[in-house]
């Protein structure tokens, strides 16, 4: 017995053995050296085009079996929806796709994003089983890999590089750190992102202001920039990460107790902004993760420190999956999965023109010029409501507001009626 | 984005156009710059193969009829006014529209949104829908999916109800009728271009 099994053990492992080192070596050369040095393969791009490809032929094939179930009720207001389509391809802003994009009649090979997914045809079921093989089988223990790997590694070099004396040399280091950690952690959450307008990247001393939709943000932008992070101190692992970069390069990290008080916030982000040698700081007004379609109220207080502000727009790309963080409804853990188990991240990212306050303007109308700048560019729809309305209920005045309005609506029916 | 400088009033005729679709600047626009894209040639005017090179539209079952909804009869080409026009009747309507019985049937209203649709279906234009034309259709929409006497079933099935006057042909007004309870301003209706 013991002899059979020996030279099959050592076969096994020999195999083993040859299957890690080529993985390593893969995700070394393909992943790991491109991201500290910035450069790229362009493999995600032609991995985004198959996509797209393949989830087109998916689509069709829904339509088409969609419309086979309702055959036998075939209804002559089902050619509205090819018609509206049509147009629609016919404008094909970008705009139009992304408001479109809400009622997603395409799918995405996740049946967690179409709800009205039933059998259509083998053919299709087999490729959404493969497309789960693939995505839980092979791309999430790579994704996750590299996350802890990219964590890992910013953790220790921000340590590292934290025990030098303060200077340019540390600034340097920490500022190369900081950049292939978070490449890395792109390529961990495989996010496509096309950064426009990159001549108005934020500089030392302003603030750099952007709609948020999941944590994700965050390292989408630090991937491009470095910026000064602005938070609450969390503890386990992301209290590490925290006090570990923080060691490296300032960034402005709250006790929960600091949080409250307004005046201290607002203190030492201002004197963050005055040295000029700090990096900008990163703030999401928000509040909290919107659905991106659209752009909620900006908490003002950012706006009130004084200093430059440069807007960024983040858009991210329905048909991939939607990155939405409904922090109410998952946690963060399971978020994470979510997003390392989809297919693709994709995202644009516009840096806008820097913009300040002007005279005669409070900060909450600064705050809305900067809201509208945003909403337009990212083609979001620009709201009045707060954010936290996910969570909290809606306060008195835009509650008034938006009875007025109604008001307003209910008369004009009247008017209407007197008249015919 | 930020680049566009040109204003409205580069476009000829943008102010009656604004009025007669009730489009806003932005949007005319922003129509005109995709007029422009479309516009391989730089001639003013698109012709079907210029939508053609929309590749969406190729792919839709229809995409044919709704080149065709473009050109009026006769017409070779289609110049701004015209694109406008046509893809104003997608513009969502407004709600508290009110307009006196002298003013002209708004561009988005319900009843031109049916006639695109029913134009969809008469593609020659004789204001009925025959059997023919509609088994045309459903071919298209459905496909190898259906048999060809599925189709057939089909196509009785949708004369037979909306057909009131028996004349084996859908006029526009059985189409309105059979389309009652149908929320037309949702389904033909272009979010964006409120």
């Amino acid at each position: 017995m013991e002899l059979f099994f020996n030279p099959f053990d050592n076969l096994v492992c020999i195999l083993l053995g040859i299957s890690f080192t080529v993985w390593f070596t893969l995700l070394l050369v393909f992943i790991i050296v491109p991201a500290i040095f910035g450069v790229s393969f362009g493999i995600r791009r032609l991995y985004m085009k198959t996509l797209l490809k393949i989830f087109e032929w998916a689509t069709l094939r829904i339509e088409r079996g969609m419309y086979l179930d309702s055959a036998p009720e075939f209804e002559m207001s089902d050619i509205f929806y090819f018609a509206r389509r049509g147009v629609e391809s016919i404008m094909d802003d970008e705009v139009t796709k992304r408001f479109s994009a809400e009622e997603l009649e395409s799918w995405n090979l996740l049946t967690r994003s179409n709800n009205n997914f039933h059998y259509i045809s083998l053919r299709l079921t087999v490729l959404w089983g493969l497309g789960l093989l693939i995505r839980y089988g092979f791309l999430l223990p790579l994704r996750v890999t590299l996350a802890f790997t990219g964590v890992g590694l910013l953790v220790v070099l921000t340590s590292v590089v934290g025990l030098l004396p303060n200077g340019r040399i540390k600034n340097f280091l920490s500022e190369k750190v900081h950049l292939m950690c978070y490449r890395i952690c792109v390529r961990a959450l495989t996010a496509i992102i096309t950064y426009h307008d990159s001549e108005n990247k934020p500089k030392n001393g302003g603030i750099c202001v952007a709609n948020h939709t999941s944590p994700i943000d965050v390292i989408i932008l630090a991937s491009d920039g470095c910026y000064a992070m602005v938070g609450q101190i969390h503890g386990g692992l992301i209290g590490v990460i925290q006090r570990s970069m923080v060691k490296a390069c300032p960034h402005v990290w709250f006790e929960r107790s600091e949080v409250k008080d307004r005046h201290l916030v607002a203190k030492r982000l201002s004197d963050h902004i005055e040295d000029k040698t700090k990096l900008p700081i990163l703030i999401f007004p928000e509040g909290t993760c919107i659905n991106n379609t659209s752009v909620m109220m900006f908490k003002k207080g950012s706006f009130e420190i004084g200093a430059t502000v440069y807007p960024v727009a983040i858009k991210y790309d329905p048909r991939f999956g939607d990155a939405f963080w409904n922090s109410s409804k998952f946690g963060m853990v399971n978020y994470l999965l979510r997003m390392m188990s989809s297919w693709a991240i994709v995202c644009s990212v516009w840096y806008l023109p820097p913009m300040s306050r002007e005279e005669g303007e409070d900060a909450v109308q600064f705050a809305n010029r900067v809201k509208a700048a945003i909403a337009r560019q990212g083609g979001l729809v620009d709201l009045l409501w707060d954010g936290g309305l996910k969570r909290g209920k809606v306060k008195d005045t835009f509650k008034e507001e938006q009875q007025k309005l109604y008001s307003k609506m209910l008369v004009g029916t009247q008017e209407d009626r007197s008249r015919s | 984005m930020g680049s566009s400088n040109s204003s409205v009033n580069n476009i000829p005729n943008a102010q009656e156009l604004m009025q007669e679709t009730g489009f806003s600047a932005a949007h005319i626009l922003r129509l005109h710059e995709r007029f422009e894209f479309l516009d391989k040639h730089k001639c003013g005017q698109l012709r079907p193969q210029d939508f053609g090179a929309v590749q969406e539209l190729a792919l839709n079952p229809i995409g044919d009829s709704i080149i065709s909804a473009f050109f009026s009869p006769g017409q070779e080409t289609v110049d701004f006014a015209s694109f406008v026009r046509i893809l104003a009747h997608f513009r969502p309507t407004d709600r508290n529209q009110s307009r006196d019985g002298a003013q002209q049937e708004p561009a988005n209203s319900s009843i031109r949104k049916l006639k695109f649709a029913f134009q969809m279906y008469d593609q020659d234009r004789d204001g009925k829908i025959s059997r023919a034309e509609l088994l045309q259709v459903l071919r298209a929409m459905l496909g190898i999916q259906v048999t060809e006497e599925q189709l057939q079933s089909i196509a009785e099935r949708a004369i037979q109800e909306a057909d009131l006057d028996r004349d084996d042909a859908i006029s526009f007004d059985e189409f309105r009728k059979s389309l009652e309870k149908v929320d037309i301003d949702h389904k033909m209706s272009i979010r964006f271009l409120r």
